[in-house]
């Protein structure tokens, strides 16, 4: 036993031809979160202030889909969401819909604490920031050149996409097909997550994003969502990335730990057996249990991760396998 | 087994005080909308659309917390949310923060068939109403006196106002028990019959499943709230096996991922469809209070809830029917 910690960038079509100016930085960013995570866990913080931590650092990172960073939506805009879990207490946070939030994470922290609520969106949500006093900045902060870019190809393309670039294609359904590459090899970034378990078995998960690139206004995806993108009980933690909508249906979070506890599955074992319920090239999930088990388990064709445990094993991977043992 | 079942609710947890008349008011629209779900089942529509035709006539009636008769905002508006879900597929649609929809649930269902996505909210939610050419009403359509009282009360108690009531003494003489203490709900004496969220779920002949859940949400709520009635899995959730809809308060509902744990104890456990509701409602909810109703794919329906009643419907297609409030 002792504490484990795991972190996601995103899932998605990746592609192995990543160049190195792309696969560096967010390395050097997973790593970096890493190492935040695991300096926190040592100086005894409750997962729950671990979790906030570290995505609060990949909502800084102006690499990953969330906060700075964060894909457009139709209207060239950005609209980010999050949700956050205490596992023994089950105690949750949410918030949709933000536009100059600098940490969406830390405000659905505040919902949780702060309010006799668990979710906010939008105008409301904003509302709530002014009055906490929680950092924000004109909107255009969040938006990164890249992601000018993604949404201009999104929209010739006429389609919304996991917030990856691909060659143009006319099924818009098909997000996983054909896996080719663009002249330019840009990388996949998705939603962000962290899932933190301390020596007592305190559990916590958090997720992040800016969702989905051309998405119509409004569109709230799975990162938001408790049983969706975000779930933490007494058995395990868990935070989802992928394709919101397959995520909402299939409540991805949730099974992972309904499945260990009503089928009595290993936490990989459950992991596994949840992502394989999702059509191919739509999701992935970090999570840990409550003994100190990590898993890391995806269908697409990568999921930018980080693990690391007590016990000495740490781990920084964009491919390999799809079950991810330790 | 087989044959059709639905089942309707007009919320969890009744204000034991509750005026005759106004019980029988309350019987007399659930026996109404079992009657238009039966007769539409009979027509052999499939159990999604039976489930909106339902869910519509409950939020056109101002009687509950839904559509017209909502409860209020802090601000005294109104902003409605909704969801619903297809089980053979578990395609699923939810909206939230309506301020003009006539029918949240109708604008969920178009969500689900129309869009990419599953969960459109507030501004982005209200622009895809006027191209899907819905009907649109001004704000005050659905502010009812009733509630415009409620409101007050609930602002002069300082405290928000759950759509339920719960008794904090014992079953001997309830009634002069309450004069003499009154109800509590958060803090805040009850002597007046509050509004409630509405659902339906549905199994038609062919032994499809269907749930759809509609509300005002919390009176006093703060705006932007977001409660249990759109998020799937939570309010509402529909699957092979079962549809479901839950009512009560909603951060129980959303920790315990209600819905879900219904559907998941069965897929997962084996459990019947009774036996699952009582399982989640004795054993799900902690300190919470909420309801739920839900039928099989087998043509069996169950409610189940550990307020004091609920406004509650079911009938199924061997002429067995029942319309409670205890």
């Amino acid at each position: 036993m002792g504490w484990a910690i795991a972190l996601h960038g995103g899932a998605g079509d990746i592609p192995r031809s990543l160049p190195p100016e792309l696969r560096l930085p967010r390395e050097a960013g997973l790593r970096h979160c890493l190492d935040v995570g695991i300096a926190a866990l040592k100086a005894h913080k409750h997962p729950l202030d671990v979790v906030e931590l570290v995505v609060r650092e990949l909502e800084n990172h102006p690499h990953f889909n969330a906060g700075k960073g964060s894909v457009l939506t139709c209207s060239g805009t950005v609209e980010m969401e999050a949700s956050i879990m205490d596992g023994k207490s089950k105690r949750c946070g949410a918030v949709s819909g933000l536009s100059t939030v600098v940490n969406a994470v830390s405000l659905a922290r505040l919902v949780m604490e702060k309010t006799p609520h668990i979710y906010l969106g939008f105008h409301g949500a904003e509302a709530f920031a002014r009055e906490q006093g929680v950092e924000t900045a004109d909107p255009s902060y969040f938006i990164t050149p890249e992601n000018i870019v993604r949404l201009k190809q999104a929209q010739e393309a006429n389609r919304v996409q996991i917030d990856y670039t691909q060659p143009i294609q006319k099924e818009p359904n098909d997000a996983a097909a054909a896996g080719a590459r663009i002249p330019n090899g840009d990388s996949q970034i998705g939603t962000v997550g962290c899932v933190a378990v301390d020596g007592e078995g305190n559990l916590a998960s958090a997720t992040s994003t800016g969702g989905l690139v051309n998405k119509m206004a409004g569109r709230i995806g799975d990162s938001p969502i408790i049983g969706a993108g975000t779930y933490a009980n007494h058995i395990c933690a868990v935070s989802a990335t992928g394709k919101g909508e397959a995520m909402i249906r299939g409540t991805v979070a949730r099974d992972v730990a309904a499945v260990m506890e009503f089928k009595g599955l290993s936490l990989k074992e459950a992991a596994a057996y949840v992502i394989d319920q999702v059509p191919p090239g739509n999701a992935g999930l970090v999570a840990v249990s409550s003994t100190g088990e990590i898993a890391t388990v995806y269908n697409t064709a990568g999921m930018f991760r980080a693990s690391a445990s007590e016990d000495g094993y740490s781990e920084i991977s964009i491919w390999d396998s799809p079950i991810n043992f330790m | 087994m087989g044959g059709w079942g639905i089942a309707v609710h007009g919320g969890a947890g009744v204000d034991p005080n509750l005026p005759k008349e106004r019980q029988e008011e309350a019987k007399r629209l659930l026996t109404r909308c079992l009657d238009i779900g039966i007769s539409a089942l009979r027509s052999n529509l499939s159990a999604i659309d039976v489930v909106e035709l339902v869910v519509r006539q409950l939020e056109t009636d101002p009687l509950f917390n839904s559509g017209r008769g909502s409860a209020l905002t802090e601000n005294g508006t109104v902003e409605m949310e909704a969801s619903i879900m297809d089980g053979p597929k578990r395609r699923c649609g939810a909206v939230s923060g309506l301020s003009t929809v006539k029918n949240p649930v109708s604008l969920a269902r178009l969500v689900m068939d129309k869009s990419p996505h599953s969960y459109l909210a507030f501004l982005g939610a209200e622009e895809f109403a006027k191209k899907q050419g819905v009907e649109l009403v001004d704000n005050e359509y659905f502010i009812t006196e009733d509630n415009v009282g409620m409101l007050k009360l609930a602002k002069e108690a300082n405290s928000i106002l759950f759509d339920y009531r719960i008794p904090t003494i014992g079953t001997c003489g309830a009634g002069a028990a309450a004069m003499d203490n009154p109800l509590q709900m958060n803090g805040l004496p009850i002597s007046v019959y509050a509004p409630e969220t509405v659902g339906c779920v549905v199994v038609d002949k062919e032994g499809r499943c269907a749930a759809a859940t509609s509300t005002g949400g919390l009176m006093n709520k703060m705006t932007g709230r977001i409660g249990d009635s759109p998020l799937i899995g939570s309010g509402t959730y529909a699957c092979e096996l079962c549809g479901v809809s839950c009512t009560g308060e909603g951060e129980a509902i959303i920790r315990s991922t209600l819905a879900r744990e219904v559907a998941a104890v069965m897929e997962y456990k084996g459990l019947r469809l009774h036996e699952a509701v009582d399982f989640v409602i004795k054993n799900r909810l902690d300190e919470g209070k909420a309801g739920v109703i839900a039928v099989s794919k087998n043509g069996e329906v169950a409610c189940g809830f550990n307020t004091t009643g609920m406004f509650r419907g079911c009938a199924t297609e061997d002429g067995f029917m029942e319309v409670g409030v205890w």
